[in-house]
């Protein structure tokens, strides 16, 4: 295998690609990097055969599969849930499961361009690959586990289903790195928790069940906490959960300022 | 090569091999073994996740229920291939499952008394039949979600070990003079490309399914049965591998899952004309008929040209009747999924669908207490398995829905303190000099392989067969053809080549590993389905159409003759093919229930 030319569109033989019927030819650019070959990351481009109904993830599949194995990327269900295909597309961070060709279609005839990159903030591994180890740091050191004392009771707790809605937005997150990845001062500070382990604090902070806040609180209001986030909403933005990620943010801040969950 | 020594080594982080790991760490009583979890992924990737409607148990918060009833509604749901001792445990424990969980943290729905909430399910009824019963405890759509989730934070809180993107590709196994014994694993690390041998004294398989046989699947890239690969390759039996289940609500051709809770919910499946046929297969409980029964009658009428669509090719699921409100608190997740993936508004029209492949009732045969068996009933020690890539059998020839997330949670348990329990009690085993050499070859050959041939092609065409031909109806040509083109692709499979040569994430490789699991794994169930002559369950031959409890109330046990014992057993010759599979047959276990037809 040679090593992977420079941006080259004519280089890439494409032709290998099924091309279903309705399908249209669009331009994925892609943030590639080998660290066995590349000094550093440098953009391909791959022109694709696309349906308006394929999600991004079906073109790097394809291109994975017909042009270059070597590209690398993670991905396992494909529609949204487990949260392995984080990426950066056309600069912002979504699932590459989640997002439609149909949804980035350029205006009138011009070509459609896709740009690919990696999840900003951690480490490029090779292509989409980033190092998740700190993203995982950062959620397992807000104790992100029930915390009761006391002997178990012997059937289940009661909750309220008012007490159970309290925090359920922040139940959905599936641990995607879509809002950390997104945040500047994530970007500028990696030792910053970032929105993705907040919101897994919040989870159990707010749930009528949990005894360990206090140990939590203390936690986040570490210099490298809370009081770090600058409000900037691209955490809410790039969540494919739809967790209203900055207002989880704030109602911690708000838990430690009044002292009341 | 790196080397690593630990007592009990659970291989796979879903639902099944967390759940072990929790119980080997904390509940086995054995003093604290040493436990450390490998999986091909991050713990929160695995697809328990994509599990949405609920985990039975008859908690009985809402209405009468007792765990005899689910006992039962497992044996018939199974269409009476159901091991009924298995059946009776997995009901009579899934209360403390359920419970369990609710202690760990997991978020349930609740009762206006704040107590669990259930909802009904398909083949879940009150008192032997009588009708639907809410018996489903669940979280929202995304019970499975949440599952994943709690295990996972309390593997954090017990500080469990885990080896991330390791990919399992052999179990060692160490021959003594008691027969073979389980002493470590062998892994391929993502990153790096390297190997990594870890002996352990028992081993958890919990590895998953393998829908990637199938096109049109619920299943994750990821689920490409390695965990019954493996086994199958040391010439170990899969059992009951021809019943794989059909959900009946795909997504229409895409095949991403729609919960049976919507129609527990009250959603109704109908054809092209409006009309509610499932009246005409299942007069009691219509659209809550167990998954077999219902993913047959959809297709039935799509045969018989009442479907939906240009191509009439689909059916609808209903929702429209539910009102927004039902829609976005109890299904907020398959409503995402309609208006994003086919752009259509569960709240406003019906949705079309139709079967999609989901899940594997057979796999590596264990006892109750997750002990893999190398034969009928003589267990391999050290080996384990739990989850769906076992067979318990609790599922018989159809699993019932919610009845997986209670499998991975009774059986992953017992599985975990089984294996912490005989690691408490036993030595390492000596791992054989030679232990990593089949997957040093396996790699080696593929990253030097300079053939023709390209894994997606292969993929691909064995997607398109067994779509086409060992789906939800099956007849002698089909199946014929199926095998006939397995045997052809295992051939190509042979000149596969893989164009990254490289070490780091070498997801290219892997996929050519995972693809030859895959055919294996096709070829074990074909096999198996062209020798049931008879429809029971997930399996629907339409040149046999009915149950044959005289010749066929037996599972079916599916082993790969190994080379040296080729010359020995000549192949069956069932069907024309040469073949290196072997069958036999293993009786069903019965308590308390006599089979009797099955009606709903």
């Amino acid at each position: 295998m040679a090593s992977p030319t420079p941006t080259d569109t004519a280089a890439h033989d494409t032709s290998q690609i099924p091309a279903p019927e309705g399908s249209i030819t669009v331009t994925v650019r892609i943030l590639r990097f080998n660290p066995e070959f590349d000094d550093e990351p440098h953009w391909e481009s791959y022109d694709v055969p696309a349906l308006p109904t394929d999600r991004v993830l079906n073109l790097l599949i394809n291109i994975k599969s017909y042009v270059d194995g070597t590209l690398s990327f993670r991905r396992s269900c494909a529609h949204g849930i487990c949260g392995s295909d984080a990426m950066q597309i056309n600069g912002v961070n979504r699932l590459a499961c989640k997002v439609l060709i149909k949804d980035l279609l350029a205006k009138g005839n011009k070509r459609t361009t896709i740009s690919v990159a990696p999840i900003k903030g951690l480490p490029q591994m090779k292509d989409l690959y980033v190092d998740m180890e700190p993203f995982f740091e950062a959620f397992k050191a807000v104790k992100p586990y029930l915390i009761a004392y006391g002997n178990e009771p012997t059937h289940e707790r009661i909750q309220s289903q008012a007490d159970r809605e309290r925090f359920d937005d922040t139940t959905k997150c599936i641990l995607c790195a879509c809002c950390t990845t997104s945040c500047p001062v994530f970007w500028s500070d990696g030792s910053y928790f970032g929105p993705a382990a907040i919101v897994n604090a919040h989870r159990f902070i707010f749930d009528s069940r949990d005894e360990g806040s206090e140990e939590r609180l203390d936690i986040l209001n570490d210099t490298e906490g809370v009081w770090r986030c600058r409000t900037t909403f691209n955490c809410t933005d790039a969540c494919p959960r739809g967790i209203q990620v900055t207002k989880a943010i704030q109602e911690v801040k708000q838990a430690l300022l009044f002292k009341r969950v | 090569m790196q080397f690593h020594k630990y007592d009990v080594l659970i291989v796979g982080a879903g639902g099944a091999g967390m759940r072990a790991a929790i119980a080997s760490a904390t509940e086995s009583g054995a003093t604290s073994p040493r436990t450390a979890v490998l999986t091909k992924l991050y713990p929160t990737r695995s697809h328990t996740g994509a599990a949405q409607g609920g985990m039975c148990a008859a908690l009985a918060n809402v209405e009468e229920d007792n765990w005899e009833w689910h006992t039962f509604d497992t044996v018939k749901g199974g269409d009476y291939l159901t091991d009924q001792d298995a059946a009776e445990i997995m009901a009579k424990e899934a209360i403390d499952a359920v419970l369990d969980l609710e202690k760990m943290g997991l978020p349930f729905n609740r009762t206006e008394e704040g107590r669990i909430d259930q909802r009904r399910f398909g083949g879940h009824t009150r008192d032997h039949g009588k009708a639907a019963v809410r018996r489903s405890c669940y979280a929202a759509d995304r019970t499975g979600h949440m599952i994943l989730q709690t295990l996972y934070q309390t593997c954090v809180k017990h500080g469990i070990e885990f080896f991330n993107e390791f990919y399992v590709l052999d179990v060692v196994l160490t021959d003594t003079e008691n027969g073979p014994v389980a002493s470590g694993a062998i892994a391929y690390e993502l990153a790096t490309g390297e190997i990594h041998v870890f002996q352990a004294k028992s081993i958890v398989f919990a590895t998953g399914g393998f829908g990637k046989v199938f096109k049109t699947t619920s299943n994750a890239h990821t689920l490409t049965g390695d965990g019954m690969g493996i086994y199958f390759r040391k010439g170990l039996p899969l059992e009951d591998m021809e019943f794989y289940q059909f959900h009946p609500t795909g997504l229409a051709g895409l095949g991403i899952l729609l919960t049976e809770g919507a129609r527990g919910e009250g959603a109704i499946l109908r054809n092209e004309s409006g009309e509610r046929f499932m009246e005409r297969y299942a007069p009691t409980i219509k659209d809550l008929a167990p998954r077999d029964i219902v993913a047959r009658s959809m297709v039935l009428e799509v045969l018989e040209g009442r479907g939906a669509g240009p191509e009439k090719d689909y059916v609808f699921l209903d929702c429209t009747h539910l009102g927004e409100e039902v829609l976005e608190t109890k299904l907020p997740d398959i409503t995402e999924f309609a208006r994003t993936y086919l752009g259509i508004d569960p709240v406003y029209e019906p949705v079309p669908v139709y079967p999609t492949a989901h899940y594997a009732m057979g796999g590596i045969p264990t006892n109750v207490d997750g002990e893999a068996l190398r034969d009928n009933d003589t267990v391999l020690p050290g080996l384990y398995a739990a989850g769906e890539v076992a067979c318990v059998s609790v599922h018989g020839s159809n699993r019932l829905g919610t009845n997986s997330l209670l499998d991975i949670n009774v059986f992953g348990r017992r599985a975990g303190m089984a294996a912490a329990r005989y690691a408490a009690r036993s030595e390492h085993v000596e791992l054989p000099d030679d232990a990593a050499e089949t997957v040093e070859g396996m790699v080696q050959h593929l990253r030097t392989a300079t053939g023709g041939e390209r894994v997606a092609d292969i993929r691909t065409e064995l997607q398109q067969t067994m779509d086409s031909n060992a789906a939800v109806y099956r007849t002698e040509d089909t199946l014929k053809q199926a095998l006939s083109d397995v045997h052809a692709l295992k051939e190509r499979y042979g000149r596969v080549a893989v164009q990254d040569k490289g070490k780091r994430f070498n997801t290219d490789l892997l996929e050519a590993v995972e693809l030859g699991f895959l055919l294996d794994l096709a070829e074990a169930l074909v096999t198996t389905a062209l020798a049931r002559k008879e429809s029971r369950g997930g399996h629907a031959r339409e040149d046999y159409p009915d149950r044959d409890d005289v010749n066929f109330m037996r599972h079916s046990m599916c082993y790969k003759l190994l080379p040296e014992q080729k010359e020995e057993n000549a192949p069956l010759g069932l069907t024309g093919f040469t073949s290196d599979i072997r069958l036999d047959y293993k009786p069903v276990v019965f308590t308390r229930y006599e089979p009797m037809e099955r009606k709903y």
